[in-house]
């Protein structure tokens, strides 16, 4: 196994991991205006993630990092290829961060409702967005001899990439309204498990369609195998959310998440941009990445601080273990 | 008009990165305060100690999200309008970036969030260590990213591919301890704890000059004038380092910076300057003689090249071309930073002598823990207007050091155009090939009118916050639990099971 081979996969693991964790913050966002009844309940679907969101949003700015580091190649010709799906994605971002933060400062009902506005609208898009982009570079775009992106804002939006975007905020919305059912006590506790068993039969239909497209298109016998696994986890999450048992949902929930994310990377490899023009002028691992060295102290850097990132974040998450319901809100005038 | 395809990126760039480093400097520093603050009231156990901490770390947060959503723009932004200085840099630039996510960001993100909600859920010693992690992650963040901006102030450490003509790293370990690094970490942080002190120095004074909140304020006025100090000395200590680095890498910045176009020797210091670019020389010039020489080589008789020297020099060994900045830009901005920087020191150092209040004071002008510091002035105290205006004049402070941060940042930057990597790669080459004007005006407009949105709610939230003051404690407040996830350890569990949290969003 190569350096870059490895990097990949470094790559890969990154966006899976802010996926399966963003991707339930995506889903609490969205979801509170699909679950949540009135503001106490927002505040604890909120809150559910209120210690944790922005730790898992870093896994966004060290995956593009790593990208910028180890296939510099890649980082320059996607990011500005999909400029304004970009753009959309980190004014979102920005939005939904102070959103969060602000929200709470002052105690006026125009005030806070247009912050909860903001945060459903910016856990939305990006949800969708990421898909798009996702579908879009497993499926290939229009890539020069110059590795330029030379297609326009429209191609982007064809019908596999949608799909694609469907696809991640049905899967989001899931895995949050698990994560929500997982984390909340009382009443709201139970209807996100009744909306989660809806949200996971339209998760499944969506992933099962797009996954088998991907497959049809471009599969391999490897990613067949992860197709079935993503498809079967979201099949177990499904029935075990319907039967109370959500520890276990979540983890099939987010399963399912990993799954699908390494499909579209076992699809991929070993491309990391495929060219639809010419085959020939395609971006790869080998001809987009950095020298041997960068690569072999990349290495090093992510062999030791991975583990102890995700040591650490999981404690985070072990001392913020207890289920909150309204009566645990504090007085919000703060 | 036609815009040269990197002007518009080249404004976007400013423009974020301004507004990006208007939160920077005081993240950096009221991280490290308010851990210290939090530090001190779990080693004596006074409540003014933890209402400090409480509100300061308020101020602190307001301004860390706007910090945070402005950064997350720069990781994108190389690689959106800047996509062919990506690929000639990414090998070498990518890995300070990379690291600083890897090591840094994470810890910041995660124990800030430990931090906010952690107050009955962490014992109280866990939780002041969150927010030395917090500190810890800020100052590592900033020295990897200025590692990164100092390769391109000065590349080392790299050789150049000859097949893709690609920059590629050889040493990993010299980009981050060449000297450019070292010296402008340096003054870059002493800078971000003279912003910071000066910060609390201003917030304080506006509470004691109406006497509120006095045993709070006197703390934090006091310590933010003893940080405003020591950092302003060691921001002009290492300034001057840093200068002297300068005119050995980049000589053609410092003489921008002095508006010197031609060589002297010995080279006069410019007090004043205005000049005609075109022609290259000053019409008006007041100087102070020799004073520049030692700026650069610690003597009052060397030579200093001028401008037009540099340019010639630059023109020989990288073809033709105009090698010069922005005089005017650089020029202004050198004098902005240094004159606002110093005054905000300057009054730190008077508000420290006018407020200092043992020993050798007589017993009556000595204050007690409840009242506003008398300002005292050799042995009659000051009279009540001219102590009204030390308070005017102290609120100000909290503004300069940010003008010159912005000032010393923009003359820094701009003072090396035309190159984005010194010697190596022109701005002009820098660009998205692939990216149209339309796709950069338009987001340059969404990103200026949203930071500037954003701007006025910060602003306004931290007027409300300081104005509230430093919160009244509760039981709960005194008595952090003895247990991580929140027990107290006298078992009355089911009473427990249904408390609100401290915080929540």
């Amino acid at each position: 196994m190569e350096l870059h081979d490895l990097w990949f996969v470094v790559i890969a693991v990154l966006w899976t991991g802010y996926f399966f964790l963003e991707g339930f913050d995506f889903g609490i966002g969205v979801l509170t205006k699909l679950l949540a009844r009135d503001r106490p309940e927002r505040r604890v679907l909120i809150n559910t993630i209120g210690p944790v969101w922005d730790g898992n949003e870093v896994w966004l700015l060290s995956a593009a990092g790593a990208t910028f580091a180890a296939f510099p190649e890649w980082y320059a010709t996607l990011f500005s290829g999909f400029y304004l799906p970009l753009l959309a994605i980190l004014i979102c971002l920005i939005v939904r961060g102070v959103a969060f933060e602000y929200r709470v400062k002052r105690s006026g009902e125009r005030w806070q409702r247009n912050w909860e506005h903001a945060l459903f609208w910016c856990s939305l898009l990006p949800a969708i967005l990421w898909g798009v982009a996702f579908g879009n570079i497993v499926h290939g775009v229009e890539i020069d001899a110059d590795k330029e992106y030379v297609g326009g804002l429209l191609d982007l939006l064809n019908p596999y990439a949608l799909l694609g975007g469907a696809v991640t905020l049905s899967l989001f919305t899931f895995h949050g309204a698990v994560f929500a059912a997982l984390k909340t006590t009382g009443e709201i506790r139970y209807r996100a498990r009744s909306c989660a068993t809806w949200l996971g039969l339209l998760a499944t239909g969506l992933a099962a369609a797009f996954l088998l497209w991907t497959q049809a298109d471009q599969g391999k016998g490897s990613s067949l195998a992860v197709l079935i696994v993503a498809l079967l986890a979201l099949a177990v999450a499904v029935g075990a959310i319907r039967a109370g048992r959500e520890g276990w949902s979540f983890a099939f929930s987010g399963l399912a998440i990993v799954a699908t994310v390494a499909v579209f990377f076992l699809v991929l490899f070993p491309a990391v941009m495929p060219s639809s023009l010419d085959e020939k002028w395609s971006l790869t691992v080998s001809n987009a990445s950095s020298s041997p060295y960068t690569l072999r102290l990349m290495s090093w850097c992510a062999l030791i601080a991975t583990p102890l990132v995700l040591l650490y974040q999981s404690w985070t998450y072990w001392v913020f273990r207890k289920r909150i319901g309204t009566q645990h809100l504090a007085d919000s005038a703060h | 008009m036609a815009l040269a395809p990197e002007t518009l990126s080249r404004w976007q760039f400013g423009i974020t990165t301004v507004y990006h480093f208007l939160f920077v400097p005081l993240t950096i520093s009221l991280a490290s305060l308010t851990a210290g603050l939090e530090t001190a009231w779990v080693r004596t156990g006074k409540e003014k100690y933890l209402r400090a901490t409480m509100f300061w770390g308020k101020l602190f947060l307001i301004n860390i999200a706007m910090g945070v959503v402005t950064g997350i723009v720069q990781e994108f932004q190389f690689g959106m309008n800047w996509s062919d200085y990506s690929r000639f840099v990414g090998d070498v630039f990518g890995a300070p970036l990379a690291f600083e996510a890897l090591i840094a960001f994470f810890f910041e993100s995660t124990f800030i969030g430990l931090w906010i909600f952690g107050w009955d859920k962490l014992p109280k010693r866990i939780h002041v260590a969150c927010m030395w992690m917090v500190a810890l992650g800020t100052i590592l963040s900033a020295y990897f990213i200025l590692a990164a901006n100092s390769w391109m102030q000065h590349p080392v450490g790299y050789r150049l591919d000859k097949g893709s003509g690609r920059a590629e790293l050889t040493d990993f370990w010299l980009v981050l301890t060449q000297n450019t690094a070292l010296a402008q970490a340096f003054h870059t942080l002493a800078a971000a704890f003279l912003t910071g002190g000066a910060f609390m120095v201003g917030i304080a004074a506006f509470h004691l000059r109406r006497g509120k909140h006095v045993p709070v304020m006197r703390t934090s006025l006091r310590l933010g004038l003893i940080t405003v100090v020591i950092a302003g000395l060691l921001t002009a200590v290492s300034g001057d380092l840093l200068g002297k680095v300068m005119f050995k890498q980049q000589p053609m910045k410092m003489a921008a910076a002095e508006a010197l176009w031609d060589g002297e020797k010995p080279a006069p210091f410019s007090v004043f300057a205005y000049g005609d670019v075109d022609k290259g020389h000053n019409s008006v010039a007041v100087q102070i003689p020799g004073v520049l020489s030692f700026l650069a080589h610690d003597d009052f008789s060397s030579y200093v090249p001028g401008i037009n020297d540099v340019n010639k020099a630059e023109q020989e060994r990288f073809g033709p071309g105009d090698y010069r900045p922005t005089i005017p830009v650089a020029y202004w901005g050198f004098r902005w930073m240094i004159g606002f920087g110093m005054t905000s020191f300057a009054l730190g150092a008077l508000g420290l002598w006018l407020t200092r209040k043992k020993f050798l004071l007589p017993r009556r002008l000595r204050t007690g823990e409840e009242e506003v510091p008398r300002l005292v002035l050799l042995r009659a105290p000051l009279g009540a207007r001219l102590s009204r205006w030390y308070w005017r004049l102290a609120v100000w402070t909290l503004a300069f050091p940010l003008i010159a941060g912005s000032w010393g940042w923009i003359f820094t930057e701009m003072g090396r155009q035309p190159w984005v990597v010194y010697g190596l790669f022109q701005t002009r080459d820098a660009v998205s090939p692939g990216v149209s004007q339309g796709e950069v005006i338009l987001s340059m407009t969404v990103f200026t009118l949203l930071y500037a949105v954003l701007a006025v709610i910060e602003v306004r939230l931290l007027i409300k916050y300081v104005k509230a003051g430093p919160p009244e404690l509760t039981e709960d407040d005194l008595h952090p639990p003895t247990r991580i996830g929140g027990g107290h350890g006298d078992g009355d569990g089911d009473a427990q099971q249904d408390r609100p949290m401290a915080f929540s969003y």
